[in-house]
C-alpha cells in the first residue's frame, strides 16, 4: 500500500448524498479476478453523460473527491475503493461514510476525511476553481483562502495510512494470542466447531 | 455483579483475542463464507505472499453471484458450459482455489448449493453467538439467528483467510423495537422496509442494530433473516435478533449444528446471550407494528419507502435540501411524477428471489397469492429463484413450482440472479421490476432498470395485476 501524508490538487465537487457502491462501480465490472483497471468502470452511469465532472478538463485525474452524506453505502465490494484509486483519487471528503467503505478505502491507501456539511459546502465552492490541501499528519484540510478545517481520524487508521501498513503482517505478530484463543475456545465451547 | 450487557456486547466480548492500545480489537471469526466474486483477489494475495488458510474447517465456499439460473446439467448429467467467459473464469477460480487451500466447496451443481446467506443457516453452519463474515454486505442476514455477522471487503477476506481474525473497532448499539401485531398482508419484508424508511439509509451507520419487540419475536427464523438481511440498507453493518426457542427449533438437526450433549451445552450458552435487563443502547427507535402497511419503494435509495396506499412524494416535501435534490434525481431515473398513486404504477418484470426473500416461507407466501391466477399480459418477464437447492426441492415437494409455472412465472435454479444482475438475469433499461430483493439502486438490476422493492406476496400480486398492488385486495 502506498503511504499517504499530504495530498494537494483539484477536488472534484461531486457532493451527492447516499452514493452507493453500485454507482461507484456497477456489478458487471466485478467479473474479474484482479484488482487492476477498475477506473474504466468507475461512476459509469454518471460518466455516460459527456459533460460529467470526472472526465472534464479540470477534474480528470483529480486526487480529491468531495461527496455527500453516507458515501459508499450498500455493497461491500472493495472494487469501489480500487476504482477510485485507479481514477487517481487519494482522498474523499464527506460528512459520513458507510462503515464498510471507509474500511476498504483505508486498506487501499485512500483517506476518508469526515467534515461537517458546512465545511463540505465551503470546499465545494472553492473546489470549482481552486485546489484543496489535505494534511493527514496534522489532520487538516485547507485552501489558499485561509479556510482551515480539522478532522478526526482513528489513530490506528492514521498510522496504517501514514506508514502504508500491511494489516496481515501486523496481525501475524499476534499469532500466539490467536493460538491461545483457539485453544481456550476448544476447551470452553467445543461445540463451536462445525459438527460435520 | 457485572455490568448489564447487550446481546452485541456479549458476542463482542467473547471474541476479543487482543485489545490494541487504541480501541481497536483483534476479533476472532468463527465462520467465513466465501463466494466467487469477492474472493479471487484474496486467494491471489495469499498465493503471492506464500500464506495458507489458517482455519479451512471454519470456511465454506459456494458460488452464487454469477451462476446462471437456467439448467446447469444436460440430460446426461454433464455440466453445461457458462456462456459468459468472465463469469465462467470467476466460477472456475473458486472451484480451483477452494480445494487448493483445503476449503469445503459446494459446487453449483450440488443439491445444497444456493445463496451463501441462505446456505449458512440452512446447513446449521451459521450459529447463534458466533461471528460470521463474508465478502458481501448482506452477511448481516445471519443476525436473524443471533450471530454477529457482517460484510467485509476483499482485503479483509484475505485477512480472515490468513489469520481467522479481523482488526475491528467496537460499534455503537441501536435498538429498533417493533411492538404489537402486524396486520394482514404485512410480512417481515414490510417491517424492514418500513424501518428503513423511518431511520433512513444512514440511520444505523456506525451501529449494530438489535431488533426487539413482540412483532420481531413473533417472526419465524425465515422472517428474522429477512429483517436482519437489510440492516445494511439502514447503514448498520450488522443486525441482531436474540436467539430463542424459535431459533433453536430451526437449527436442531441441521448438518453442521451441534449434536447430542454438545447441542444441550450450545443451547444453554445461547440462552445466556440475550440482552440483560438494564443494559442500555446508544440509540433506540420504537415502532408500532400497527403502523406498518404492505410497503413499496418509489426511488433509488432503500429509504424511499411508502405504504402501497401512498403516492410518489414531491421532492419539495423533504426538509433537507440534499434529499430534495436526490429525490428529484431519483424520480427522473424512475420515470415517476410526484403525486402518482403507487397502485397506478405498471410493472413489466417480476423478480421473486435474493438472500432477502428466497426461503421456503417466502415462496409459500408468493404462491398463496398467485394460486389459481395468471400473470397479467403486460408482465413480460417473471422469475422465481429459490435461495438454495434445498429450498427448491422443498418447494417442489409442496407443489409450489407448479403454482408458479401454471401462472406463467418461470421456475429457476438457485442463485443471486436479478438482485444484482451479474448473471444473465437482468431487467431491461427503462422497464420496472417489482422485486423482492434488497436494493433499488440506479442500475442495480441492469443498466437503466427501475426497481420497486416489495415483499414476496406483493410481488405475486403485482404479477397478477401488472401494476404495483395492495396484496390485501387479493387476499381471500
Amino acid at each position: 500500500m502506498t503511504p499517504l501524508d499530504k495530498v494537494e490538487g483539484r477536488a472534484i465537487p461531486f457532493g451527492l448524498k447516499n452514493v452507493d457502491t453500485d454507482v461507484i462501480i456497477p456489478a458487471h465490472w466485478l467479473k474479474t479476478t484482479t484488482r487492476e483497471g477498475m477506473g474504466r468502470g468507475a461512476f459509469e452511469s454518471l460518466r455516460a453523460d459527456p459533460d460529467n465532472l470526472f472526465d472534464s478538463a479540470d477534474f480528470k485525474g483529480a486526487p480529491i473527491l468531495i461527496a455527500g452524506d453516507n458515501f459508499g453505502c450498500g455493497s461491500s465490494r472493495e472494487h469501489a475503493a480500487w476504482a477510485l484509486g485507479d481514477l487517481g483519487i487519494r482522498v474523499v471528503i464527506a460528512p459520513s461514510y458507510s462503515d464498510i467503505f471507509s474500511g476498504n478505502a483505508v486498506k487501499n491507501g485512500i483517506l476518508p476525511v469526515v467534515l461537517p456539511q458546512a465545511a463540505i459546502d465551503r470546499l465545494m465552492e472553492v473546489a470549482t476553481t481552486d485546489p484543496v490541501f489535505v494534511d493527514l499528519e496534522h489532520q487538516t484540510v485547507t485552501t489558499q483562502f485561509q479556510d482551515r478545517f480539522s478532522f478526526e481520524i482513528d489513530p490506528f487508521r492514521k498510522m496504517c495510512l501514514l506508514e502504508g501498513l500491511d494489516e496481515i503482517s501486523l496481525t501475524e505478530k499476534s499469532d500466539a494470542a490467536i493460538g491461545a484463543y483457539e485453544k481456550k475456545l476448544d476447551a470452553d465451547r467445543p461445540w463451536m466447531r462445525p459438527a460435520a | 455483579m457485572t455490568r448489564p450487557r447487550t446481546l452485541y456486547e456479549k458476542i463482542w466480548d467473547a471474541h476479543v483475542v487482543e485489545q490494541r492500545p487504541d480501541a481497536t480489537c483483534l476479533i476472532f471469526i468463527d465462520r467465513h463464507l466465501v463466494h466467487e466474486v469477492t474472493s479471487p483477489q484474496a486467494f491471489a494475495g495469499l498465493r503471492a505472499s506464500g500464506r495458507t488458510v489458517r482455519r479451512p474447517d471454519l470456511t465454506i465456499a459456494v458460488p452464487d453471484h454469477n451462476v446462471p439460473t437456467t439448467a446447469r446439467l444436460d440430460a446426461a448429467g454433464n455440466k453445461l458450459p457458462i456462456a459468459d467467459p468472465e463469469s465462467a473464469a470467476q466460477l472456475a477460480a473458486l472451484e480451483k482455489n477452494a480445494p487448493e487451500f483445503g476449503i469445503r466447496y459446494i459446487d453449483a451443481t450440488a443439491p445444497e448449493q444456493g445463496i451463501v446467506h441462505v446456505v449458512g443457516p440452512e446447513q446449521g453452519f451459521s450459529l447463534p453467538g458466533t461471528t460470521i463474515v463474508c465478502g458481501d454486505s448482506h452477511t448481516a442476514c445471519h443476525g436473524g439467528i443471533g450471530a454477529l455477522a457482517f460484510g467485509i471487503g476483499t482485503s479483509e477476506v484475505e485477512h480472515v483467510l490468513a489469520t481467522q481474525t479481523l482488526l475491528l473497532q467496537p460499534s455503537k448499539t441501536m435498538e429498533v423495537r417493533v411492538e404489537g401485531e402486524v396486520g394482514p398482508g404485512v410480512s417481515a419484508k414490510d417491517i424492514i422496509l418500513h424501518i428503513t424508511g423511518v431511520i433512513g439509509a444512514a440511520g444505523g451507520t456506525g451501529h449494530v442494530i438489535e431488533y426487539t419487540g413482540s412483532a420481531i419475536r413473533a417472526l419465524s427464523v425465515e422472517g428474522r433473516l429477512t429483517v436482519s438481511n437489510m440492516a445494511i440498507e439502514g447503514g448498520a453493518r450488522a443486525g441482531l435478533i436474540a436467539p430463542d426457542e424459535t431459533t433453536f427449533e430451526y437449527l436442531k438437526g441441521r448438518p453442521y449444528a451441534p449434536k447430542g450433549a454438545d447441542w444441550d451445552a450450545a443451547v444453554a450458552y445461547w440462552k445466556s446471550l440475550a440482552t440483560d435487563p438494564g443494559a442500555t443502547y446508544d440509540k433506540t427507535v420504537v415502532i408500532d407494528a400497527a403502523d406498518i402497511a404492505p410497503s413499496v419503494t418509489w426511488g433509488t435509495s432503500p429509504e424511499d419507502v411508502v405504504p402501497i396506499t401512498g403516492i410518489v412524494p414531491d421532492p419539495a416535501s423533504f426538509a433537507d435540501p440534499s434529499k430534495q435534490a436526490a429525490a428529484a434525481k431519483s424520480l427522473a431515473y424512475m420515470g415517476l411524477e410526484p403525486g402518482t398513486r403507487m397502485q397506478d404504477v405498471p410493472v413489466e418484470n417480476i423478480f421473486i428471489g435474493s438472500c432477502t426473500n428466497s426461503r421456503i416461507e417466502d415462496l409459500r407466501a408468493a404462491a398463496a397469492v398467485i394460486k389459481g391466477r395468471h400473470k397479467a399480459d403486460n408482465v413480460k418477464w417473471a422469475i422465481v429463484v429459490p435461495g438454495s437447492g434445498l429450498v427448491k426441492a422443498q418447494a417442489e415437494a409442496e407443489g409450489l413450482d407448479r403454482i408458479f409455472t401454471d401462472a406463467g412465472l418461470e421456475w429457476r435454479e438457485p442463485g443471486c440472479s436479478a438482485c444484482l444482475a451479474m448473471n444473465p438475469d437482468k431487467v431491461p433499461a427503462g422497464e420496472r421490476c417489482a422485486s423482492t430483493s434488497n436494493r433499488n439502486f440506479v442500475g442495480r438490476q441492469g443498466p437503466g432498470a427501475r426497481t420497486h422493492l416489495v415483499s414476496p406476496a406483493m410481488a405475486a400480486a403485482a404479477a397478477v395485476t401488472g401494476k404495483l398492488t395492495d396484496v390485501r385486495e387479493l387476499m381471500a
